[in-house]
């Protein structure tokens, strides 16, 4: 232990030369956390870069909407608009994806799992991180967590979007409403899981009840606060949850478009 | 002898729960400076064991409540041998106290319209216990912690020192209240002040102060199974006795009917009264609901006499009668303890408490969360689906130091004052449920406001603490470590060699550990929930044997946070306090409140007037560590002021009072 | 009272830190456990018979005071809250004090740290207009304070917290996880004027008490032994608020036409 030694190895602390003594399996999860962000980190890289295979009448997938670029997939009712015009020479997804993106990077769970699981401060409790100086959410670029707010907006919207989706996976392949296949479940299923999470977050807790000092005088909003108190102690199951189920929502669009996979239809 | 430092202050504080911190306050709001000694860390104190609540007649959730009927009340609890006037007190002035809890910030459960929430506990007429869920004594403690805290946050923004004005000393323990020198005899001579030593370093120190007040709390830890922490020593009872002040009502000791008796981590940890009367029943080995046996002819009306009738009194009180595991506490602890003499007690020496089987889980979970909590976390027991064992505990002592009703002064001791559990009087021969949180209230702020007083009187004139005195104090404090023996305050060690033969003519040193340990043993057997004439004069033998023993109880190591050397020095607190306690235990012959008598099983009126005074015996370092150290006399007590006695019907005082005292007015 | 069937008696391995800010080191000890015992029995026993001297902090010994926090295998916990029936029979348990804090003597740690902090939180402020007694606060209005107020101050959170266990030189300007609470707690009090002082708990979380060195670990809700949600309830929504202060114009510009209006 040299002079500069600081942390749990400091002058006055109890003299114990390991950095920790835990004894259970402390790296499992940020181990896991750390392999599941990285699969979704290469999947959703690879596919929002693809630009193709997004669209299987009736489901778009839900990398590329809305779709704002004039190289989008035609889609009859659905959510392309072309904002961007013709310059956009890139995968249209690269335009929306970073709302979701955003949102997701500065929510309260994913800072805690990529805090510990990538840059291991701390790796997991009461285990010494190895970094010799910390300034935490201080300073620039780590400050800026505090606009997650702004992403929860933005999220909200990309959410009803995503619902107008689904909406339209009522429909079968010629656009005749009233239809349903097995992708019009997946896509329900991932969009109330979006929902469920985007809902869940703290800063929507705050906003709509958390913020108050007085609850007995916003009753509605004291009520509603209950509410999404309550999807928000599940709001790390919610995460991956719904990070799985867009994923593979996705995936299920590029099946039906490469054709790998016919959706079967019910009715 | 080495140079032990003095710090100056107007009014030292001994203890820091609920009376202590209410003492500080009070003082340094009279613009004293405080100092505050206490042997945990701050904030740590017994009180945030209290669970139940703060006893005020507030009247919010009943407004027919006001201060006569908590006057009634108490002195019902206490069967009439309370001190009248501190019952008075107590009663009038303990809705002040909450409220103004409030305004230091603490939260209590509310009513729909807003005030502060009651409920109801054994034998308070109305809901009458302010509390915060069962955390009450936390919050309390807290509350008071933050004030002490905000007063020093304004000494700070005046003079730039946190400390100015009021000091926490924590983790230091007094041995001894110094008085002014005099020629030599201690009557009427003035405190001087406190010698303490840090159990951090085992450094000692003075703090001089024309006021000291005792606030340390009770005597539990003399007992083997007990609902009280290792700081419940005696240690305010003994210095106040050392200093030459009497302690009353030693002999009676509340024991709580249900503590848990298994695992050992746990033994004496209180079971919440909520548990029987939420529906759990007691029962013996052979499944038998034992209680039916032991209710008593006085009570022969009020409660059922068959299950069938009892189990429906929860739903239907107006056309059943309580079970008998509802009827009071000392009735329900003298049952189990008979039945775990007659052989029918659970494997771990109590009896069954079963909620299993009389409610649904989900029931029990919502009712009794915290009871559930604790034994999930510290037994390993689910109560939802298996009894608890549980066995009577030592929880509370009535009897303590003698002092002024007004002004909380100890008796005979200028400049020394006491409140709360360590003072007497109050609670007379039997406590009330929600009654110590608000008398640490009342009393703490009394004591404070008086010792504040006297201190400013004697501004020109402080009283000092020779240097003879303190010396003594710090040979005392080392004798542990053995004879001529003067360890550093840090690093000096082995203060004894491997033999352990240090002293006392050659014979061998003792282990505190295991003096302790015996004391423990014999006065839960001997001076325990009920008692005898002769194991009472057993005790009082084994005390004697025990005295010699604890004078040669030596310790290892050094003075920085030993633990064996403080054990090895409250040892001479729990003596002397449990000798008072089997002593008057001895003489009082009746059964009354917290005191049973096998042998006198009836309460006697003529008792009633009377209080038993400890003291200690002058001069009883000539007869050798054996003999006994306290004096016992009985002292008449003041008759009950006129217009506190029409509170009551004729007929209850007929119970009470004897006819002379009755036909006086 | 009887004693505990031998059958249920094992002996166990422990090793126990002893030492001072000098140097120190784990001592190894065999010694008897019964049946329903927790850590803070054993640690008692080793006193009692073979370690006299052994230094521990503890007090109510059923997990309301807040006094015996050490570390048990590493990790934060309180001595008597935790059961050797969690414990494999042949497992060595090892116990050290809290690493976060300087050290005194063997389990015993210098935690002054929290009582300076504690300093620093300027106290509740009472409304000036109510009289004692007059207080009027609905319940789901002091709910939340009231979760905060369970609060034992063991110090767990502030002992795992990282931001000071592994970096001291933060401790001058981060309160911790029990103290940032603290500031919630008075915030979201139905009562506090504190802003009637000027005194803006919510920028002052962030410029004063060092709410930014917080990553939401949430170390602190995983130790306490109280089950308060400590990040959740606490530190995040402070940091919310915080933001409504800092970092939203909306709000900021709602506030600003309000107060002029007002």
């Amino acid at each position: 232990m040299g002079p500069q030694a600081t942390g749990v190895r400091g002058s006055t602390r109890a003299a114990i030369a390991a950095p920790h003594l835990r004894k259970d399996r402390w790296w499992l999860a940020p181990a896991v956390t750390v392999l599941g962000l990285l699969a979704f980190v290469v999947y959703s890289t690879w596919r929002a870069f693809a630009g193709a295979d997004y669209y299987h009448a009736p489901y778009v997938s839900p990398f590329y909407s809305p779709c704002l670029a004039d190289n989008c997939a035609t889609m009859k009712g659905g959510p392309n608009w072309g904002l961007f015009g013709q310059w956009w020479g890139l995968s249209p997804a690269l335009l929306i994806l970073v709302f979701p993106l955003g949102f997701r990077l500065t929510c309260y769970y994913y800072r805690k799992a990529y805090y510990r699981g990538f840059w291991a401060s701390p790796p997991a409790c009461a285990v010494a991180e190895p970094h010799k100086t910390y300034t935490g959410e201080t300073r620039f670029p780590l400050i800026l967590q505090n606009i997650h707010r702004y992403f929860f907006y933005a999220a909200l919207l990309v959410a009803v979007v995503l619902t107008w989706d689904t909406l339209l996976g009522f429909r079968d392949a010629e656009y005749a409403w009233g239809h349903m296949g097995l992708g019009t479940l997946v896509f329900l299923v991932n969009i109330v899981l979006i929902w469920a999470y985007t809902l869940s977050c703290h800063s929507c807790r705050h906003i709509v009840g958390g913020r108050l000092r007085h609850f007995s005088k916003h009753p509605v909003r004291y009520r509603m606060w209950g509410w999404v108190g309550k999807l928000n102690e599940r709001h790390m199951l919610l995460a991956w949850a719904s990070l799985i189920s867009v994923a593979l929502a996705d995936f299920y669009v590029y099946l039906l478009a490469t054709g790998a996979f016919t959706d079967p239809r019910f009715f | 002898m080495a140079h032990v430092e003095r710090h100056q202050w107007d009014v030292v504080i001994i203890g820091a729960g609920g009376a202590g911190l209410r003492a500080a306050i009070e003082a340094r709001e009279r613009g004293l400076r405080t100092a505050v000694i206490c042997k945990s860390l701050f904030g740590k104190a017994h009180t945030v064991m209290a669970e139940g609540g703060i006893a005020a007649s507030m009247g919010n959730v009943n407004d027919g409540d006001n201060w006569q009927v908590h006057f009634r009340d108490t002195m019902r609890g206490g069967k009439f041998l309370n001190q009248w006037r501190m019952a008075e007190l107590h009663a009038r002035e303990a809705p002040d106290r909450v409220w103004e809890l409030e305004t230091w910030g603490a939260l209590f459960d509310r009513t729909k319209d807003g005030r502060i929430s009651q409920r109801n506990f054994g034998g308070h007429e109305y809901p009458r216990l302010a509390h915060v869920g069962d955390r009450t004594g936390l919050e309390l403690i807290r509350t008071l912690q933050q004030k002490v805290v905000s007063l020093q946050q304004e000494d700070f923004n005046e003079s730039g020192d946190y400390e100015a004005r009021i000091k926490v000393f924590q983790e230091c323990t007094v041995t001894r209240i110094l008085k002014e020198d005099g020629d030599g005899g201690d009557d009427g001579a003035r405190v001087s002040g406190a010698f303490c030593y840090e159990r951090e370093s085992g450094r000692f120190f003075v703090l001089e102060a024309p006021a000291v007040v005792l606030a340390t709390g009770g005597i539990g830890k003399s007992f083997k199974v007990t609902s009280n922490s290792w700081e419940y020593t005696g240690d305010g009872h003994a210095l106040a006795l050392l200093a030459g002040a009497s302690l009353i009502n030693m002999e009676f000791v509340q024991f709580h009917p249900t503590g848990m008796v298994w695992p050992p981590s746990v033994k004496g940890i209180l079971v919440t009264e909520s548990v029987r009367g939420d529906g759990g029943v007691l029962r013996n080995s052979e499944g038998k609901r034992f209680m039916f046996d032991y209710v008593p002819d006085v009570f022969k009306e009020k409660y059922a006499e068959s299950e069938q009738e009892a189990d429906g009194w929860y739903e239907d009180p107006d056309t059943n009668r309580r079970p008998p595991e509802l009827l009071p506490r000392d009735e329900v602890a003298r049952a189990i303890n008979a039945e775990v003499k007659a052989g029918r007690g659970s494997p771990h020496g109590g009896v069954f408490l079963d909620v299993s089987t009389r409610m649904p889980a989900e029931t029990i979970k919502r009712r009794l969360p915290s009871m559930h909590h604790q034994f999930r976390e510290l037994a390993d027991v689910d109560i939802t689906a298996e009894p608890m064992e549980v066995g009577p505990t030592c929880h509370y002592v009535m009897g303590g130091v003698d002092v002024d009703s007004d002004t909380a002064a100890a008796r005979g001791v200028p400049g020394l004052f006491a409140a709360g559990e360590v003072a007497g009087g109050m609670h007379g021969s039997n406590r009330l449920g929600g009654n110590s949180l608000s008398d640490l209230l009342v009393f703490g702020r009394r004591a404070g406001l008086h010792a504040a007083e006297y201190a400013r009187a004697c501004a020109h004139e402080r009283p000092a603490a020779g240097a003879e005195q303190v010396d003594a104090a710090a040979a005392e404090a080392l004798r542990p470590f053995g004879e001529a023996q003067e360890p550093g305050a840090a690093g000096a060690s082995g203060a004894t060699d491997a033999s352990g033969a240090s002293r006392g003519g050659g014979r061998p040193a003792e282990n505190p550990y295991a003096v302790h340990q015996e004391l423990q043993q014999s006065m839960n057997e001997l001076v325990g929930i009920i008692r005898r004439e002769e194991e009472m004069s057993e005790a009082l033998e084994r005390l004697g044997d025990l005295r010699e023993r604890a004078g040669r109880a030596t310790v290892e190591g050094h003075r920085q946070f030993n633990p064996g050397w403080h054990l090895a020095l409250d040892l001479r607190n729990m003596l002397l306090v449990s000798e008072c306690v089997a002593r008057a235990a001895l003489n009082r012959t009746e059964s009354r409140g917290g005191h049973t008598r096998d042998d006198y099983p009836e309460m006697d009126r003529e008792w009633r007037r009377a209080n038993l005074v400890c003291a200690l015996k002058a001069a009883a370092e000539g007869r050798g560590e054996r003999a006994e150290r306290i004096s016992l006399r009985r002292r008449e007590m003041p008759p009950i002021r006129k217009d506190l006695l029409e509170l009551f019907e004729k007929e209850e005082l007929i119970k009470y009072l004897t006819d002379e005292e009755l036909t006086s007015e | 009272m009887t004693t505990a069937p031998d059958t249920t008696s094992y002996d166990a391995h422990f090793k126990v830190w002893r030492g001072d800010v000098d140097g120190g080191g784990l001592e190894d000890f065999t010694v008897e456990v019964n049946e329903g015992e927790v850590v803070l029995d054993i640690i008692h026993r080793l006193q009692a018979t073979q370690a006299p001297d052994l230094a521990v902090r503890w007090n109510c010994k059923a997990g309301k005071c807040g006094s015996c926090s050490a570390e048990i295998n590493g990790r934060p916990r309180l001595l008597c809250m935790t059961r050797m029936s969690v414990f494999d029979r042949a497992e060595t348990v090892t116990v050290t004090p809290l690493r976060a804090f300087p050290v005194v003597r063997d389990l015993v740690t210098d935690v002054g740290f929290n009582y300076q902090k504690a300093r620093e939180v300027p106290a509740f402020v009472p409304p000036q207009e109510l009289a004692p007694g007059e207080y009027r606060m609905q319940q789901e209005d002091v709910g939340r304070s009231q979760e905060f107020r369970k609060c034992i101050e063991c110090f767990l959170c502030q002992d795992t917290c990282h931001v000071v266990r592994d970096h001291e030189e933060n401790k001058t300007a981060f309160a911790g996880p029990r103290f940032l609470m603290r500031v919630a707690e008075l915030d979201m009090h139905p009562l506090d004027a504190a802003d009637r002082q000027g005194l803006d708990r919510r920028s002052t979380a962030q410029d004063e008490h060092g709410l930014g060195y917080c990553n939401i670990t949430k170390c602190c809700t995983e130790v306490c032994p109280e089950s308060i949600r400590i990040t959740d309830n606490a530190l995040i929504p402070l940091k919310e608020r915080a933001a409504d202060r800092k970092y939203d114009p909306l709000v900021w510009l709602g506030d600003k036409i309000r107060r002029r209006r007002g």
